[in-house]
């Protein structure tokens, strides 16, 4: 009977142990090893991420007056003062981006602001019938900047034909409010996402520091690769390039209409990215914890290939072969295409460098898959 | 020798230990069906995927729908009959067969404890669980004390292979000379409670790879050899405590745990029974007897030809060229348990060969993200992936297909390298168990088994 009791009691153990082992899995405590991720943490919320939002919300608030100013009266000079706004709030939205968690994960915030190509069919009969909800899923690709775009640029092909819609346009007073919607949404968006930010979770996220697929480490390092690799690779080169399809595809350039930003917003995002990897601050040279410290950290246990090294490397190629674009993808298309390609061909390494290499380094699974192991 | 090998098939011993085992295995078979159930996963790995990939041989295999639930109804049930001992040979051929099906029906989820259990359930087929402590011989008024012997003896060995062979697949550079996987995966668990710190010290990561590997190469002995078998039954116990509180393994450390008891005396497993007849104020049945018939030719044969299988089936990548965590070829179904940190990445290119029109697949199209990940780093995911591309386009209308894939893997924590040879249609390229020799070489070598 004693030794029945003693296995069991062993037994009993086991799922003692193990059950503890799964209750650990959101608490943050107990970790003494010389990494510190909470401080990588800190530094991405407060160096990296709420400045980045706190600097495009001052441009969406920005976008939002001259949108207003244009409506109120639609002029060449409102006109022009919005498009500026635009180009500027759209420059400082690469920053965000790729920051696709908490509330901005909620409220699918960069789907809003940024699915292009955007729907022009869709827009017009929105406007013509007023009969609109930009909160629906399916109003996604007729809104944010890409809808903009079209609003500002691709109504007509002088300034003369596009404020004629918002001036002599038998539809000119829905055209003025659809313009305001999807300026006042951008700006509502962002000072959601950057309140909840600053009030709550911040704290959270940052004190959020487990080794389990729902910590703070593991669910950015996922969002920054997809981010990198669905909407900067392949977004924002991959596609218009022809990669996924039989034909070039022109006319799924990012900034379509304006034509000319397309590959300054690929820039802007790319260094976003890797000043992000690099742990730099926002409009800032300072340096803190990072993947790139991280890994380097963890190359002294493993003594193996400099990783963050290659991959800096490899952003710096990349930016090499996008800096000789045309500043504009379609025209870049028409003339030379392979030159595209070899940007894609760059961005792409990097995505083998982080996907695979670096995961594997930081011992995070891609998409978390919640099945067992053995 | 012939006649000494006769003699022992007709010793007998006390049936007590097979019928706890068979308890146990059942209730734990039970459990894990439950919570295999309960946690979304029938839905999730078998009916959301549009795609499964399939073993070679085996494509006929196939989730059935909403019929994939009576699937495992049937299998939690016949679990529940080997437990209970209703009608023992039937429950377990019942069993077998539903539980392997599932196994079969998508390898993605291939684990070796799976194999394990499709093995166990396979060998229990021809033995005699039903004799002691069980619905049929309440039912038929007759129970038996005593069983052949080897009935016992075949689930040790197949114990002992399983914890030997693993303990062999460790016997490699990787994992005793860099301590890899172990050194990835064990600095990610910083926040353990206690062990974070250790965690991160490169001697823990040496001292249990290479306590892992002499583990797994004498607990089989630890345990058959009586005065050190409490010893190895504490063993088994902390390490696969420590194996589920450091990695997502679901249910096999218990499942291993309770196996381990079948080394115990059958003094042991009376004194459960006895408990288990108290707790539930079960009667002693009046009349019994003493042996249960004598193993038939057949029932022997077939135990004798598993376990020929089981001893050469892991050894069959010395078949192949090129180094096994790489090709993976004659990697599954050799209890490599935990050996490899692999991680790929794979582009497919669907090709017009006549115009050389030409575009990358977004393989979230197809494959769930468990699939993809699986995918990316095994050849034969790989080019049966190939195969069904090439039917889905062909479907759609497109012509003269050829696909092709650039991609790459890391291994063990080595920087990634190309995987498969881009320049090689795969549709060219047909299913078989022969050298794939589209993948390119390694360009390291590991040492050892």
């Amino acid at each position: 009977m004693k030794k029945i009791i003693s296995v069991f009691t062993l037994i009993a153990l086991v799922s003692f142990m193990s059950c503890t082992s799964d209750s650990t899995d959101d608490s943050g405590q107990g970790q003494t090893d010389q990494f510190d991720r909470s401080a990588m943490l800190v530094n991405w919320a407060d160096n990296i991420i709420i400045p980045s939002y706190e600097g495009f919300d001052v441009e969406a608030k920005a976008l939002n007056a001259a949108a207003a100013a244009f409506v109120a009266t639609p002029d060449a000079s409102t006109l022009g003062t919005l498009r500026t706004a635009w180009e500027s709030a759209y420059f400082s939205f690469q920053n965000v981006e790729l920051f696709d968690i908490g509330k901005a994960e909620e409220l699918r915030y960069s789907y809003r602001l940024n699915t292009y190509p955007t729907n022009a069919t869709e827009i017009t009969s929105a406007v013509e019938s007023g009969n609109y909800d930009l909160a629906l899923p399916s109003a996604v690709d007729a809104q944010g900047f890409p809808a903009l775009d079209y609003l500002l640029f691709g109504l007509g092909d002088s300034d003369a034909e596009v404020l004629a819609f918002y001036t002599t346009d038998v539809n000119a007073e829905n055209y003025k409010k659809y313009l305001s919607d999807v300026t006042g949404s951008i700006e509502q968006l962002t000072a959601t996402v950057l309140a909840d930010w600053k009030n709550s979770f911040r704290g959270s996220f940052v004190s959020n520091t487990s080794s389990s697929a729902s910590g703070s480490v593991d669910k950015l390092a996922n969002d920054y690769i997809f981010y990198y690799e669905k909407l900067l690779r392949a977004g924002k080169v991959g596609i218009p390039a022809g990669i996924f399809s039989n034909e070039v595809l022109p006319q799924t350039v990012e900034a379509y209409y304006k034509e000319d930003l397309s590959k300054a917003l690929l820039l802007e995002a790319l260094n976003a990215t890797q000043n992000f990897f690099n742990g730099k601050a926002y409009k800032g040279s300072a340096t803190g914890a990072s993947f790139k410290a991280y890994l380097d950290y963890l190359n002294t246990i493993k003594n193996g290939s400099d990783l963050s090294s290659l991959i800096n490397a490899q952003f710096d190629a990349a930016r090499a072969k996008a800096n000789a674009l045309n500043s504009s993808f379609v025209v870049q298309i028409e003339t030379n295409n392979n030159a595209l390609l070899e940007t894609y061909n760059e961005l792409q390494r990097n995505t083998i460098l982080m996907k695979i290499d670096m995961l594997q380094a930081l011992d995070i699974n891609v998409d978390y898959v919640d099945a067992d192991g053995d | 020798m012939q006649k000494s090998i006769s003699k022992y098939l007709t010793k007998n011993t006390e049936a007590a230990p097979l019928a706890v085992f068979r308890i146990l295995f059942g209730v734990m078979m039970l459990l894990s069906i439950i919570r295999f159930w309960s946690n979304g996963w029938i839905q999730k790995l078998y009916l959301e995927p549009d795609f499964h990939f399939t073993y070679y041989g085996f494509s006929w295999v196939q989730p059935l729908g909403n019929f994939t639930y009576v699937i495992f109804g049937i299998c939690a049930l016949a679990a529940l009959g080997i437990a209970l001992g209703y009608r023992y040979k039937w429950s377990v051929l019942l069993f077998f067969l539903s539980f392997t099906y599932i196994e079969l029906m998508d390898k993605t989820t291939y684990l070796n404890h799976y194999y394990f259990i499709s093995c166990l359930a396979f060998l229990m087929l021809f033995l005699e669980g039903g004799a002691y402590f069980s619905l049929d011989s309440y039912r038929r008024k007759q129970t038996f004390t005593h069983i052949p012997k080897w009935n016992i003896d075949s689930i040790k060995l197949l114990l002992g292979i399983v914890y030997f062979y693993a303990g062999l697949a460790k016997l490699n550079s990787d994992w005793l000379l860099r301590a890899m996987p172990l050194k990835i995966w064990l600095p990610s668990k910083y926040d353990l409670p206690l062990l974070g710190n250790l965690m991160q010290q490169e001697w823990v990561h040496y001292s249990f790879s290479w306590f892992g590997a002499i583990y797994d190469l004498s607990i089989p002995f630890l345990l058959l050899y009586k005065p050190t078998r409490k010893l190895g039954f504490v063993l088994v116990v902390i390490f696969h405590v420590l194996t589920r509180v450091l990695f997502p393994i679901g249910m096999f450390p218990y499942i291993m745990i309770v196996s381990a008891l079948i080394f115990f005396d059958a003094g042991f497993h009376q004194k459960i029974i006895h408990f288990l007849r108290k707790s539930f104020r079960l009667k002693t049945l009046a009349t019994t007897e003493r042996v249960s018939k004598m193993s038939s030719k057949p029932a022997l044969m077939a135990v004798g030809v598993f376990f020929v299988i089981q001893l050469l089936l892991p050894w069959r990548y010395l078949a192949y060229p090129g180094e096994l965590f790489w090709t993976e070829e004659g990697y599954r179904f050799s209890w490599r348990v935990m050996l490899m940190e692999k991680a790929g990445y794979a582009q497919f290119k669907v090709v017009d060969e006549q115009t050389g029109k030409n575009f990358y697949v977004d393989n979230s199209d197809f494959l769930t993200p468990f699939q993809e990940k699986q995918m990316s780093t095994q050849p034969d995911f790989i080019l049966e992936y190939a195969q069904y591309l090439a039917a889905h386009f062909s479907a759609q209308g497109h012509k003269n297909l050829a696909v092709y894939v650039e991609s790459y893997v890391a291994l063990n924590g080595r920087l990634s390298q190309p995987f498969i040879d881009p320049n090689v249609n795969l549709l060219d390229e047909p299913r078989s168990f022969k050298p794939k020799t589209f993948i390119l070489p390694f360009d390291d070598t590991i040492q050892g088994l």
